[in-house]
């Protein structure tokens, strides 16, 4: 299998990169488009900014080569966030691959002033709804770091409870996501992870 | 729920970890992937990895650790000691780190925080403040590894490093550190309220019931501790279970 990892302006790609190596997936760092438009799997990592993400996406015609692709395709974190509609960091149009919008925590409707943000640590997944969940019982852990969620909506395959409950994953079609960081996420993230390297269109 | 974070330091001297261990099935006791890998299936949530390495090629050790544990360890990792430039940094990240933490450097330039808050996020900057409670009452920083006191006051500098930049505070209390007596629950509780960023207490862990009354009465996110997982006076297991029992919201 031909798995490629998008190669851009945000963080966390080595890690990503030597998680699919522990769990004996060959991967590929890359942004050429010609090799992720052939690739068998995609996987869109991330740890950043989001508006400065998509302007440099934009500049390299990444966001129409994303939005195209036909195969699996896995948004981890800001990949996920930016796989979304709207984006509340520095107001920013996104893929609109997931209808659903990706908001503030400080601005949650009953949020109190002791709040921490960014969400830092490990929270359960619940109401799991996807092959990528194949083998995760529901309420297992898993690492986030992040200070915008995306909100429930259709596409939501996986909720976790931060203040308000939020999606922790999204599902459309060839397009997966997770909020979370499976490749830190200790053995649940390894199964998921393999989940998607086994995933057929 | 979010859970509360227990996390073991390693300390790291020329790529090796520096007080002995307890740990007799480990082939190499002395290797910081190994012990850390252990750690990472026995339950810690996160691992911190300081380096008191004091040489020049100090930094191309720490940045080759970094990546050998990025290659075999599944959880979060910090690495911090002697941290002072946004290069630095860079290199640690690169190489597979999830966070660092800076300690004296910050305090002498408190801009590096806000440059690293920049350019790589908030979330991966740590700041560590080594703090002593004087005869007065009040909690100090201390610098260089608690070698040279400051006049600056704990929650002072705390709350300029968050304001900066700072996305996590590890304190360490000097007055506890070593002493298995509890950890210090008054400035750890004070920090805790004041900032809007997670708090990791560190000193003074000794027995299951510190860890209980650090996150209840001490309000920490996480808490820190070496030696007695080392010699495994406390098995992490174990710490989790009780946590648990005590209806402490934990990772099992």
């Amino acid at each position: 299998m031909n798995l490629v990892i998008i190669k851009y302006n945000a963080g966390n790609i080595q890690s990503v990169l030597y998680a699919l190596d522990r769990i004996g997936v060959q991967a590929k760092v890359t942004d050429d488009v010609a090799e992720i438009q052939q690739a068998d799997k995609v996987i869109f990592p991330g740890v950043g900014e989001a508006s400065s993400a998509m302007r440099y996406l934009k500049e390299r015609g990444l966001d129409i080569v994303i939005k195209n692709l036909k195969q699996p395709v896995l948004g981890i974190c800001l990949g996920m966030q930016l796989m979304c509609r709207f984006s509340e960091e520095n107001d920013v149009d996104c893929l609109n691959i997931f209808d659903e919008d990706v908001k503030y925590f400080g601005k949650a409707a009953n949020v109190d002033n002791r709040l921490k943000i960014p969400q830092i640590g490990w929270n359960n997944i619940y109401d799991l709804k996807s092959p990528l969940f194949d083998n995760v019982p529901q309420n297992s852990y898993t690492y986030f770091v992040h200070s915008y969620y995306a909100a429930l909506g259709e596409h939501t395959i996986a909720t976790t409870n931060y203040v308000i409950p939020y999606s922790s994953a999204l599902h459309k079609d060839n397009f997966y996501g997770t909020q979370f960081h499976p490749e830190k996420s200790a053995g649940v993230g390894e199964q998921i992870l393999k989940n998607f390297a086994q995933l057929i269109n | 729920m979010l859970t509360k974070r227990i996390i073991p330091c390693l300390d790291i001297k020329d790529g090796r970890t520096v007080k002995g261990t307890n740990f007799v099935n480990l082939r190499d006791a002395g290797d910081p992937v190994e012990l850390g890998a252990l750690y990472a299936k026995q339950g810690a949530d996160e691992l911190v990895f300081l380096d008191i390495t004091a040489t020049v090629e100090k930094r191309k050790t720490l940045s080759e650790l970094a990546n050998r544990i990025s290659h075999h360890i599944n959880i979060p990792f910090t690495v911090g000691g002697g941290i002072s430039s946004v290069q630095d940094v860079s290199i640690l990240l690169q190489n597979g780190a999830d966070k660092i933490s800076v300690n004296t450097a910050a305090y002498k330039n408190p801009q590096l925080i806000n440059q690293l808050a920049k350019e790589f996020g908030s979330q991966c900057v740590v700041l560590a403040i080594d703090t002593k409670k004087e005869a007065d009452g009040e909690w100090y920083v201390y610098l260089n590894g608690g070698r040279t006191k400051t006049d600056t006051k704990c929650t002072d500098w705390a709350r300029q490093a968050v304001d900066l930049g700072a996305g996590e505070i590890l304190l360490t209390s000097m007055n506890h550190d070593g002493t298995k007596q509890g950890f210090a629950l008054d400035i750890t509780r004070d920090l805790s309220g004041q900032l809007p960023v997670p708090v990791i207490a560190s000193g003074g862990g000794g027995t299951m019931e510190h860890f209980v009354t650090v996150f209840e009465e001490g309000k920490a996110d996480a808490a820190l501790a070496a030696s007695i997982f080392h010699f495994k006076e406390i098995d992490i297991p174990d710490l989790k279970a009780f946590l648990k029992e005590k209806a402490v919201e934990v990772r099992i």
